[in-house]
């Protein structure tokens, strides 16, 4: 049997005000941490292919899988991937998101739109091969699971070999 | 398979809150030496320690798991830290049973702490680097969002709506008022649910577990040990545990084959053909409402699409037939993270050695389940309990 009476005395509860006003004495810091992650054979393919505006994959002769993003390795049937293949840049809505809240769960401002991820399953990538990426040029709550979508590139010009090389995706039916 | 037989055989738990005054190690130290008071040994009778404690981003502390050697009473002895996010509270026992099962040690003193409170303005933020940094981090993803991903395709896939999900809520909160370690414990209606802030379609804030300090731990003995110290062994007979791909876009969110894979593991190993009929009581693990109906199909407890008929029948109320989450959950309890794992493996020892007092579900219960999840949609960790 759990004593009530011994675990309340373990923890003592503060108030965020009492930790912000220096009632509790707390250190502060912020630490600065910069990193530079090499992007890898496959991965580079893959943001050099977005910024000529096209989405690539790595196909797995074993399990049929155009894989996307694409890797050397199939980690499912754990062998060396085979040809490089390009996959279009429309797809169907799996399952999607209305988000108040940004990254940091502070709340999206009056006025600026709402968050709206989705898992796209993108056409030629083959089944159970998906991203997760924006949609827009619609209403956040008038977007439905099924919905037909394409990608909205940035101008060439912008594009710089990220995955924020696509501005978002916007519904076609 | 020449394993020993491994028992829990006592069990320590802090007081869960939003904001506490102790530190990390306090914490683990205040459930560890509970645990150890609650079967009557000492540090002097423990052979290892096996630490949970999830991502060092929320306590702030590099190599968190060194820094709580400490307070888990692991000074000088061998000592492992595990870590698979929301899934570590249910890992860590598991290692620890591996530690006693094996023969190499007689007991295992199994630590959980979580002190998420530290980070900044808010520690949902220190999940932003838990994704891809080259494919995802740039579209600025929260876990919020990935449980509305994962939700709202399990909602699609099976037509549950939000009012019948959000009964989970209800449920939980309403089972944590009788818990001693409860944060958030609360009779609320399922308008309360649907009328509380959208956090990101379609959860709502009372659809989450709330951000948690705390603590829990466990003593895990072998037989020889177990009967001398307890009349009450609760022994672990099964564990199962696994891990997804990272790619987890890449595979249908409505249903977490990893859990069916880790339960599989630890009924075979127990010997349960029907989980749903031989298991009495169950821990799933709560992070989110949909969560827990989530688990529970994939702990086999029911069909697939079947879950939500579970809970509006009341099977998985208290004093129901497979009563779930009676501790109150992480929606109840609270959730500070790998914490709140072992929270769920001491409610199932306490359930079956009919010690839960309020807690307590009817008909004497001797066999139990506590899981736990985590990572990007990829952990499942189970654990099969019997008096």
């Amino acid at each position: 049997m759990l004593d009530a009476q011994r675990i309340l005395k373990t923890a003592t509860k503060v108030k965020l005000d009492d930790i912000k006003s220096g009632k509790v004495l707390s250190v502060h810091d912020k630490p600065n941490l910069k990193y530079a992650w090499d992007n890898g054979v496959a991965i580079g393919r893959y943001l050099a292919e977005l910024k000529n505006g096209r989405i690539i994959g790595k196909r797995c002769n074993s399990c049929k899988r155009v894989l996307v993003p694409p890797r050397m390795f199939c980690e499912l049937c754990w062998r060396p991937t085979d040809d490089w293949e390009f996959v279009q840049d429309t797809g169907t809505i799996l399952t999607c998101v209305v988000s108040h809240v940004n990254w940091d769960a502070s709340r999206v401002k009056k006025g600026q739109r709402y968050h709206t991820p989705a898992v796209i399953e993108l056409d030629g990538a083959g089944k159970d091969q998906e991203a997760m990426l924006h949609i827009d040029e619609i209403e956040p709550y008038d977007i439905k699971i099924g919905m037909r979508v394409k990608a909205v590139w940035k101008e060439p010009e912008e594009r710089i070999g990220a995955i924020t090389d696509i501005k978002y995706f916007k519904v076609i039916g | 398979m020449g394993l020993r037989r491994v028992a829990i055989v006592g069990a320590g738990i802090t007081k869960f809150y939003r904001y506490t005054q102790e530190t990390p190690k306090e914490l683990a130290y205040e459930a560890a030496k509970m645990a150890l008071d609650s079967c009557e040994m000492t540090l002097n009778d423990i052979d290892c320690v096996s630490l949970g404690t999830a991502p060092d981003a929320f306590d702030g502390i590099h190599m968190n798991g060194e820094y709580l050697v400490d307070g888990a009473g692991a000074y000088r002895k061998p000592y492992m830290r595990h870590y698979v996010g929301g899934g570590t509270g249910v890992l860590s026992p598991i290692h620890g049973w591996f530690h006693v099962a094996s023969g190499m040690f007689d007991t295992c003193l199994v630590v959980a702490e979580e002190k998420m409170s530290s980070a900044f303005p808010h520690p949902a933020g220190a999940f932003l680097t838990i994704f891809d940094h080259t494919t995802e981090q740039p579209l600025y993803p929260t876990l919020i969002w990935i449980f509305a991903i994962e939700m709202h395709r399990f909602m699609h896939k099976h037509g549950y709506t939000k009012e019948e999900i959000a009964q989970v809520a209800v449920k939980n909160k309403r089972n944590a008022l009788d818990h001693p370690s409860a944060q958030l414990g609360a009779e609320i209606t399922v308008e309360d649910v649907l009328n509380s802030e959208v956090m990101a379609y379609p959860v709502n804030r009372l659809d989450i577990s709330p951000t948690s300090d705390g603590a829990a731990a466990i003593v895990l003995a072998s037989e020889e040990v177990a009967r001398r110290v307890t009349e009450k062994p609760i022994w672990i007979d099964g564990i199962g545990y696994c891990l997804d791909t990272a790619y987890w876009c890449n595979r249908d969110l409505y249903y977490p084959d990893y859990v069916e894979v880790a339960a599989r593991q630890a009924y075979e190993m127990a010997g349960i053909k029907e989980p749903s009929k031989e298991i009495h009581v169950a821990e799933p693990y709560d992070p989110f409402t949909y969560k827990e109906l989530h688990h529970i199909e994939g702990l086999q407890l029911c069909k697939r699409g079947d879950s939500v008929k579970m809970l509006l029948d009341g099977v998985t109320q208290r004093d129901g037939n497979l009563p779930c989450c009676p501790s109150g959950g992480a929606l109840g309890v609270g959730n500070p993270i790998a914490a709140t794992g072992l929270m769920k493996i001491i409610e199932i020892f306490l359930q079956l050695r009919e010690e839960a007092g309020p807690r307590q579900v009817p008909g004497k219960p001797t066999c139990g389940v506590a899981q736990a999840w985590g990572d990007l949609m990829q952990v499942g960790t189970v654990v099969v309990m019997r008096s």
